[in-house]
């Protein structure tokens, strides 16, 4: 049997007094494109960020392919939201893409030309190999969301997990991204997106997970992206937009 | 010209003040670009109490050993800063105004306390005030030469990982960087720079070594490297100024002509600079 991409056990995070997540446990199976779904404050972006290690947890472990973080490193692209990069910092939309090499160069190694040159393509592969040379503070929204996809592609993971990459982007980035994204699926590979826009979760992503600092449901679309949940997920704040 | 080479002190504040100039130019980058140019400037007045405490404790004047007394007291000050900046409701920059002034206080009290002993070997400790090219001995020239160099060499060797670290510390934590050794490096680089660059501009002026080369830089580049390269050559242009001008006016004092050769020439990368300067983004915007 195939290891889950992403298997969460008794995640507790905190933010000092201020419960983020309690007792969370899910898993995410290889090869599927999976959304994380909740209110403002839900601890979407926690998960994502505890199970990577980048804040402390209370209790919990997160298993990536049945492996540990230490272990898996190299098969997980993470893609931040685009508010947590120096976008004065001098930097290139080339340069961006290439930082994804950087994960499997050894300690003193430079990028070399063949990354270059599968820098360029992963550029081409999300449209905006135009802009290469470019300061990355110089595109639009969109444009700068799919340098980060870019990135995440020359890594050559395993696993994506994206936080709110359809957040503030124009409609041809967002169908540029969900075909990027499928089209990893189709290699096998998983994505899983912190998502904000539930019209389009039941086109988009096969399972689910609702969240709302527990996990509400958890599966496949069809099976647990229904009124009833969402209402439990986002308590009464939530006529108009229920499928 | 020959007598340039082979006179012996115009030689060594030459190279001197070159090499500093290209070494904390290159060194100060990082910290300007991740905004830590005022924890520079703090470092650099909290080693005047170091010196002045080295030359006590030893009554020696030997380069080395007063350098020993600005790198520890740099790294007392840098501590000390850090944790008043973990304090909750205190604004970082004035936290960093305080010690600076604080620090630098200590020191004059200090420089004071060692111009009253009778010891007539402390002649001379002053200079680490303003600085004083027109100094330089050979043994100065080498102490920046190797610290500056070996420095330098470790930047460039580090230069994609610290440039991933700066930009996006999130995306480079989970590529397994540690963000605290690097910030650490970067910190250590600095106090290296500003402990061999004392004796030659002074305490009080060091910071301006460190930022306005890369500030200069900047509006002519968007990219690192070359960014790098031209914060190197604008220091070194204005520690050559600064030079000359110590040595063509005796008593002028070289931290200032070194510093404000480099506001010159900030000034005018500011006015003209390719990149971000205000001429042509204003002609851009047109």
């Amino acid at each position: 049997m195939i290891s889950p991409a992403l298997s969460v056990s008794d995640l507790t995070v905190s933010y000092g007094e201020n419960l983020a997540l309690w007792d969370v446990d899910l898993q995410i199976e290889a090869g599927c494109l999976a959304a994380l779904v909740g209110p403002n404050g839900a601890g979407k972006s926690t998960l994502l960020k505890a199970a990577l290690e980048l804040i402390p947890r209370v209790t919990g472990t997160a298993v990536f392919f049945g492996q540990p973080l230490a272990r898996a490193r190299q098969g997980i692209a993470y893609v931040p939201q685009r508010s947590a990069v120096d976008w004065e910092f001098p930097v290139t939309v080339l340069d961006v893409a290439l930082m994804g090499s950087y994960g499997r160069l050894g300690w003193l190694k430079r990028p070399r030309r063949t990354d270059r040159d599968q820098a360029v393509s992963c550029l081409q592969r999300v449209g905006i190999a135009d802009l290469a040379h470019r300061h990355i503070s110089e595109l639009s929204g969109g444009q700068q969301q799919r340098v980060f996809l870019a990135r995440a592609l020359l890594q050559g993971a395993d696993l994506y997990l994206m936080d709110e990459p359809f957040t503030g982007v124009d409609a041809a980035t967002e169908s540029t991204l969900i075909e990027t994204m499928r089209s990893l699926r189709s290699e096998g590979k998983t994505v899983i997106v912190v998502h904000h826009d539930l019209q389009t979760v039941p086109e988009y992503f096969d399972e689910v997970v609702l969240l709302n600092r527990e996990v509400v449901a958890q599966g496949p679309t069809g099976s647990v992206f229904t009124a009833e949940n969402l209402q439990t997920t986002y308590g009464g704040k939530l006529a108009l937009l229920t499928p | 010209m020959t007598e340039w080479w082979t006179d012996y002190t115009l030689r060594n504040v030459t190279l001197g003040a070159v090499m500093l100039g290209a070494f904390s130019g290159i060194l100060g980058t990082f910290p300007v670009l991740r905004r830590q140019g005022l924890t520079g400037d703090a470092m650099a007045h909290a080693t005047l109490p170091g010196v002045c405490l080295a030359f006590l404790l030893t009554q020696t004047k030997s380069y080395p050993v007063l350098m020993v007394g600005a790198v520890v007291a740099a790294l007392v000050s840098l501590a000390l800063v850090q944790w008043i900046q973990s304090v909750p409701r205190v604004d970082p920059g004035s936290a960093l105004g305080w010690g600076l002034s604080t620090a630098f206080g200590l020191g004059v009290v200090l420089l004071g306390v060692v111009q009253s002993t009778p010891n007539a070997g402390q002649a001379g400790l002053e200079k680490f005030l303003m600085g004083q090219a027109s100094a330089i001995t050979s043994e100065q020239v080498v102490v920046i030469g190797s610290v500056g160099g070996l420095s330098v060499l470790i930047v460039t060797m580090v230069v994609p990982r610290l440039a991933l670290a700066t930009f996006d510390p999130t995306f480079a934590q989970t590529q397994g960087l540690r963000l605290s050794y690097w910030s650490g490096l970067l910190n250590a680089l600095m106090i290296g720079a500003i402990a061999v660059g004392i004796g030659t501009v002074g305490v009080i002026l060091m910071s301006a070594m460190l930022i306005a080369p890369s500030a200069a830089a900047r509006q002519w580049t968007h990219r690192l490297g070359p960014l790098l390269v031209l914060a190197g050559l604008f220091g070194a242009v204005g520690g050559l100024f600064g030079a000359l001008s110590s040595l063509w006016v005796p008593r002028a004092p070289t931290g200032p002509a070194i510093v404000l050769s480099l506001s010159v020439l900030a000034v005018v990368s500011i006015l003209f600079g390719r990149d971000r300067g205000l001429l042509w983004s204003r002609r851009r915007g047109a």
